[in-house]
């Protein structure tokens, strides 16, 4: 693809005997959100390394920004920003400490590198944080000043590995809120998560891996809707009625979980299907304790695309 | 697309400005950590308090023991660098920031050049402090301002060999377990040298070991030319000749090593 801020043909990488990447294909447009989606052991810290020019791919060819990640690995530095799983600051230091020295070793010059500082932290609302060391901010904070060291030069292809991963949901939020301000800055983000919800949220494409390679692309939907979409899940006040609710409720497809007391399955039409269970429920004076529409789980996009559950995160 | 290579528009300034960001970067830590600084420099100078008085020493050094003992802390500190470097090149390792480091365009060296340079500076730091406590105590260097730079800058080689040794165990090792392990095994490799007393107080097999010691050839060409007991001349060449063959060793092979992070 001529537009492609990334391009992976046929990567591999080999740890010992283990395929960290066996053959892995993956297209990025530019200007583009893109989500790696796996578990984890699937690859995917191992392609953003190999990516921003911290580790070398065995074979095949890998572009970013339009040069080879082996070879011209200076020019690809000079155009991308990384945030990867742990936080890769001084802990020590301050904030704009921290910043500033980024700012110096991407050439800013001492006065650039201190103003650049000083915009990033009002941007990530890291302005107050004065000479306070890193090691004493929440996560959610060190993780906001990583995101804004990453985005010293606004580079042309960012890297997010697991961004969120180890936050709590109000860290997570915060996260999420600055990748979604950076998007329609031209920058092209490939994020790798857990995640389908994360993916969901942010990504405008998703490839799903799996062992090192690519089992699925596409958009949220596409990939939801070959994987069967939107579920039902049916919560019963007595699980010794289960079987009578499978039976008569108008569901396909249907798994039932008798310790939690439950049945869940694939819809396609969300509403009548809701609609259809809340009413053949009433009307058999069966007693439910909840049901409600949810999206599929990561857990099952692997079953269905892989034919096996997602090993234990 | 475009695939000629593009070269680094300015490696020597690249290089001299990113050694020099990363040089004040330790700068900005120890103005951070006060306490840790001064924990550092005060080891040395108990030991020397320790072996000074509590141990007594003196085993027929044929001289003040106190003019036998400063010169071998002097060098007993220099050895005793490694493990800091070794902590701190660990810690950078598994902290992720060493990874910020190599994604960005800077010259690739500059993370082990500031590191190199701050430790040097810190062990020069060090050096002043114990000689100064030294005098205090009642040693005295009788060779010459000459012989006395000579003696320092012999101290600061042999610290330079340790730092890239330390550096090179960190590359390999690269985890706080093995810091740890790192750290129990200087003390016997410090003491298994002529520090306190000399080799011929000791039973001969273990006097041999002792001579042999790096440490020990860096020790007694120091005592030479403070002009105190314990030295020998001839062995300035001994000192310069084994820091530089640990260097010929251990610095290709932690740079090497640095290199090999992307393998």
């Amino acid at each position: 693809m001529a537009d492609a801020a990334i391009t992976v043909e046929g990567a591999r990488k080999r740890y010992g005997k283990k395929d960290a990447l066996d053959g892995l294909d993956l297209t990025v447009a530019r200007g583009t959100v893109h989500a790696v989606l796996g578990p984890n052991g699937a690859g995917k810290t191992t392609l953003v390394r190999i990516l921003a020019t911290l580790l070398r791919a065995d074979a095949g060819r890998i572009e970013v920004a339009g040069h080879d990640v082996a070879a011209e690995a200076y020019a690809v530095r000079l155009r991308i920003g990384l945030l990867g799983q742990h936080a890769a600051l001084d802990e020590e230091l301050g904030g704009p400490q921290n910043l500033e020295m980024f700012g110096r070793l991407h050439h800013l010059g001492a006065r650039r590198a201190r103003a650049r500082a000083g915009e990033l932290l009002a941007r990530f609302e890291l302005a107050d944080t004065g000479r306070k060391p890193v090691s004493a901010y929440s996560g959610g904070m060190r993780r906001r000043l990583d995101l804004a060291a990453s985005l010293i030069t606004e580079p042309e292809v960012l890297f997010l590995d697991e961004p969120t991963t180890g936050l709590d949901p109000r860290g997570r939020a915060e996260v999420w809120d600055s990748v979604r301000s950076l998007v329609g800055g031209g920058t092209t983000v490939l994020l790798t998560t857990q995640y389908l919800e994360e993916a969901d949220q942010l990504a405008d494409r998703i490839s799903v891996v799996d062992a090192g390679r690519v089992v699925a692309d596409g958009t949220a939907d596409e990939l939801k809707a070959a994987t069967g979409g939107d579920r039902v899940d049916v919560v019963l006040r007595d699980a010794g009625q289960l079987g009578a609710a499978v039976a008569l409720l108008p569901l396909t497809g249907v798994r039932v979980d008798p310790d939690r007391r439950l049945l869940s399955a694939p819809v396609t039409d969300r509403m009548a299907a809701l609609s259809g269970v809340v009413r053949a429920l009433e009307e058999a004076g069966l007693e439910a304790e909840d049901v409600a529409l949810r999206r599929p789980t990561l857990d099952e996009v692997f079953l269905h695309l892989t034919d096996r559950p997602k090993e234990a995160v | 697309m475009s695939t000629s290579t593009v070269p680094h528009p300015n490696p020597v300034s690249h290089a001299l400005t990113d050694s020099w960001t990363m040089t004040r970067r330790e700068l900005a830590r120890w103005a951070r950590q006060p306490v840790a600084v001064a924990v550092n420099l005060v080891f040395p100078v108990m030991l020397l308090l320790m072996f000074g008085y509590l141990v007594g020493g003196g085993r027929g050094v044929g001289g003040e023991y106190v003019d036998y003992l400063v010169p071998g802390m002097l060098a007993l500190t220099m050895a005793f660098g490694l493990e800091g470097t070794m902590i701190a090149v660990t810690q950078d390792l598994n902290k992720g920031v060493v990874d910020r480091f190599r994604s960005l365009p800077m010259a690739n060296g500059a993370v082990l050049v500031g590191r190199s340079a701050a430790d040097m500076l810190q062990s020069a730091l060090g050096l002043t402090v114990l000689i100064g406590v030294g005098y205090a105590l009642g040693w005295r260097a009788h060779g010459g301002p000459g012989a006395f730079l000579g003696a320092v800058g012999l101290l600061l080689l042999f610290r330079f060999a340790m730092l890239w040794i330390g550096i090179f165990l960190a590359l390999v090792a690269g985890k706080p377990e093995l810091v740890q392990a790192v750290q129990i095994l200087v003390w016997p490799v410090g003491f298994l040298s002529n520090a306190f007393a000399t080799p011929d107080s000791m039973p001969g097999w273990l006097g041999a070991v002792v001579q042999w010691n790096p440490m020990s050839q860096t020790a007694t060409a120091v005592r030479d030319l403070f002009g105190g007991p314990g030295g020998e001349s001839g062995h300035v060449w001994t000192a310069v000749a084994w820091p530089l063959a640990l260097l010929v060793v251990f610095f290709p092979l932690a740079v090497g090593r640095f290199a090999r992070l992307s393998k």
